[in-house]
């Protein structure tokens, strides 16, 4: 595979609520900073890849109106998915393969203040036998977190541990709500209401590039699980597993691994099947605990690995990307240092 | 491009207003395994399944890969879901042709759907927002002014509507999975239908449809008795409010078709059939100029060029006039381009197609996706 690196990353402050801006603000913000953070302009740009999600912005169509932000003129090669923006890095990857672009944009937004994001996630479960019960990611999560008790996987000591962890590691990242006055919800035991994810507004932007130095991708490789909760051991995480194997993680030598788990139970589950040892260091952004973000967190968490190698703290890193109910869906990006 | 991809397998559904026989995962896997049987594969040789359709508001579903991976046997494997507009079905094609190209993995299948009569597409594609213009009455609403445009821009005749409604729907008649069978259609029927959407009327516009569209698209030799081999592929997009837009003739569109050309070696005169995204019957000498195939559009069709004996055939399938999942409509054209130039369109293949375009398009005309498909290898 041809060698592809982080030449650049942003994310727009991660808020309880952005009132101020629109997708296609938020998408020229975040755009113009990742792209001057790799030092390139817009005309070098030879693909550009989305995600968002129609149900958290409210409306059909919601991305045409963010390529209103890209300056798209003359028209530019783009596409776009409705998943998290991790994903569109994966086509971006996968498009620069072909040797005729060089530079990639990728991009995702997400508002959870514009209301229902347990709602519109509820709407992704199977329509005619898992959605009219309308179970919810709290109560799917916490179903999770019971069976990784029962089967001796875990303690609740443990699910404070990572929730401790999380708060730490926000309260010293600028970028994310303050850990002390937002937790809110329901308590669905043995979960409480602080293991679940802060939801957030927010946006964030990669540039890739072949060649050029920067954080490299040494793999990249997503997998699913089957849907219904009764279809897998909710203890296990094959499609995780599966996708580090596929991206080539050496877990040995991982220094950081950034997850996207917006539940704490989680973040216990994904360290445990992929095996991670005291070496590497377990989201030290906070995580999706500290600021989830719809179809947004998957990306950041790939940004976050980068800068931790960017910035010195790590040789090897994982960038982690999730999707569904009890972690379904999973992307691994594996990045090192050049 | 750097490998070379190969369209193995192709299956779609009986398209109809409701499928009420099928859920969706038995929609969508009705196209995936008549595409897997067309291939001689079976699910476990499936490496990854892309899967492509319009706004979730259209089904009531939020991120259907999730409650679908079952059904597609993707269980264990990648699945990658492509949301862009109208254009969706030609981008999903793309983007799993990719995964072929790049050599990231060796079969792949590509499913797009639109099972419409779960919810109601009107609605969702009406929705008004603070501070937008509204798209107003559905996708006929947006496009009417457009084609008003047109008309008085190339002074094309009234009755240019009428013929392409005409031919789309007769030629549907030669394609078993048609939704629409208007056996008996007439222009005097067709100019004597309702006004829906000054000037379009009730039979120059698309139905609603549920329906899927599958492909299997290969890099293996071994694999390819008969294929359609990809020659190129392209996509293009503009904003949606921008003054400097042309959006009877938009330049994405043009730059698009430019550049598949480019890039398959060849010149617009050298294609023997095109399937191009036509939901209302206007957009056929809209497009054909657009892509450069037409110096006037009206004319040409005036002239009975696309019709299927005519210099270039244009749907002969019956094309999105006659079968309207959305979110399929894009796929099946790019699948009917690759039926022609394997000679498997049945009674409404053209004689001896070799070279074939496959288009579409979204939003507010702003995106576009397109691909050449020839019967040799490029």
């Amino acid at each position: 595979m041809r060698p592809i690196h982080i030449a650049g990353f942003a994310q727009l402050d991660q808020v309880l609520r952005d009132t101020e801006r629109d997708e296609a603000e938020m998408v020229q913000q975040v755009t113009a900073a990742a792209l001057a953070d790799a030092g390139l302009g817009r005309k070098d740009v030879g693909f550009t890849c989305s995600g968002s999600n129609d149900y958290v912005m409210g409306r059909a169509f919601s991305f045409t109106m963010a390529i209103d932000g890209l300056a798209a003129w003359p028209p530019i090669r783009e596409s776009h998915v409705e998943m998290d923006g991790a994903w569109a890095l994966y086509e971006a990857w996968v498009r620069l393969q072909h040797g005729d672009v060089d530079i990639a944009l990728v991009y995702s937004f997400g508002k959870s203040s514009l209301g229902g994001v347990a709602e519109s996630l509820t709407y992704s479960l199977d329509p005619y036998f898992l959605a009219p019960l309308e179970p919810g990611p709290d109560v799917l999560a916490s179903l999770q977190a019971r069976r990784m008790l029962d089967a001796g996987l875990a303690t609740e000591a443990d699910f404070a541990r990572a929730v401790a962890q999380a708060k730490a590691a926000a309260a010293i990242n600028g970028q994310v709500p303050d850990p002390l006055d937002h937790r809110v919800g329901t308590s669905h035991l043995p979960l409480r209401a602080e293991d679940g994810p802060v939801r957030t507004d927010g946006a964030a932007c990669v540039v890739l590039r072949a060649g050029g130095g920067g954080p490299r991708i040494s793999g990249i490789a997503h997998r699913i699980d089957p849907h219904q909760p009764g279809a897998r051991d909710l203890a296990t995480c094959p499609s995780a597993v599966l996708a580090a194997e596929a991206a080539g993680v050496d877990i040995a030598r991982l220094d950081v691994a950034e997850f996207h788990a917006p539940y704490s139970s989680q973040v216990v589950l994904l360290s445990r099947v992929l095996g991670l040892s005291e070496r590497t260091t377990v989201n030290p952004s906070g995580g999706a605990l500290a600021a989830d973000t719809p179809m947004v967190a998957g990306l950041v968490r790939i940004g976050e690995a980068a800068q931790a190698i960017r910035s010195g703290r790590a040789r090897h890193a994982l960038g982690h990307a999730s999707s569904g109910p009890c972690l379904q869906h999973n992307l691994i990006c594996a990045l090192e240092a050049e | 491009m750097s490998g070379a991809c190969a369209i193995i397998g192709i299956g779609q559904t009986r398209h109809a207003a409701k499928r009420a026989d099928v859920s969706m995962p038995g929609l969508v896997r009705e196209a995936a395994k008549r595409a897997l049987e067309d291939a001689g594969l079976e699910w476990k040789d499936i490496d990854a399944v892309v899967i492509g359709k319009a706004p979730d508001m259209f089904e009531g579903v939020v991120q259907p890969e999730l409650f679908l991976a079952g059904a597609l046997g993707a269980v264990g494997k990648p699945m990658f879901r492509v949301h862009t507009a109208g254009s969706v079905g030609g981008s999903t094609a793309i983007v799993a042709s990719h995964l072929v190209s790049s050599g990231v993995h060796r079969r792949v299948l590509t499913v797009a759907y639109e099972k419409q009569s779960e919810s109601n597409a009107m609605w969702a594609l009406s929705q008004r927002f603070p501070f937008r213009p509204p798209i107003a009455a559905g996708a006929g609403g947006y496009f009417a002014p457009i084609i008003r445009a047109y008309m008085a821009r190339t002074n094309a005749p009234d009755h240019i509507g009428v013929q392409v409604a005409v031919k789309d729907r007769l030629n549907a008649l030669d394609n078993p999975y048609a939704h629409l069978k208007l056996p008996n259609i007439t222009a005097e029927q067709v100019a004597a239908s309702p006004m829906l959407w000054d000037p379009i009327r009730y039979l120059e516009a698309c139905p609603s449809s549920d329906g899927a569209c599958a492909l299997v698209l290969s890099a293996d030799e071994a694999d390819c008795k008969n294929p359609a081999w990809v020659h190129a592929t392209a996509m293009r997009s503009e904003p949606m409010l921008f003054a400097g837009r042309d959006e009877v003739s938009p330049r994405a569109g043009a730059d698009c078709a430019k550049q598949v050309y480019a890039d398959a070696g060849i010149t617009p005169d050298q294609l023997d059939v095109a399937e191009i995204y036509v939901p209302f019957s206007w957009y056929e000498p809209m497009w054909l100029e657009n892509l450069g195939l037409a110096e006037s559009g009206w004319r040409a069709v005036d002239a009975g060029e696309t019709q299927r004996d005519g210099r270039l055939p244009i749907n002969p399938s019956g094309g999105v006039l006659s079968s309207n999942p959305i979110g399929a409509s894009g796929m099946l054209r790019f699948a009917e381009a690759a039926l022609q130039v394997r000679g498997a369109a049945g009674d409404h293949q053209i004689d001896g197609a070799r070279l074939a375009l496959g288009h579409a398009y979204g939003g507010g005309s702003q995106f576009f996706s397109m691909w050449i498909v020839g019967s040799e290898r490029p």
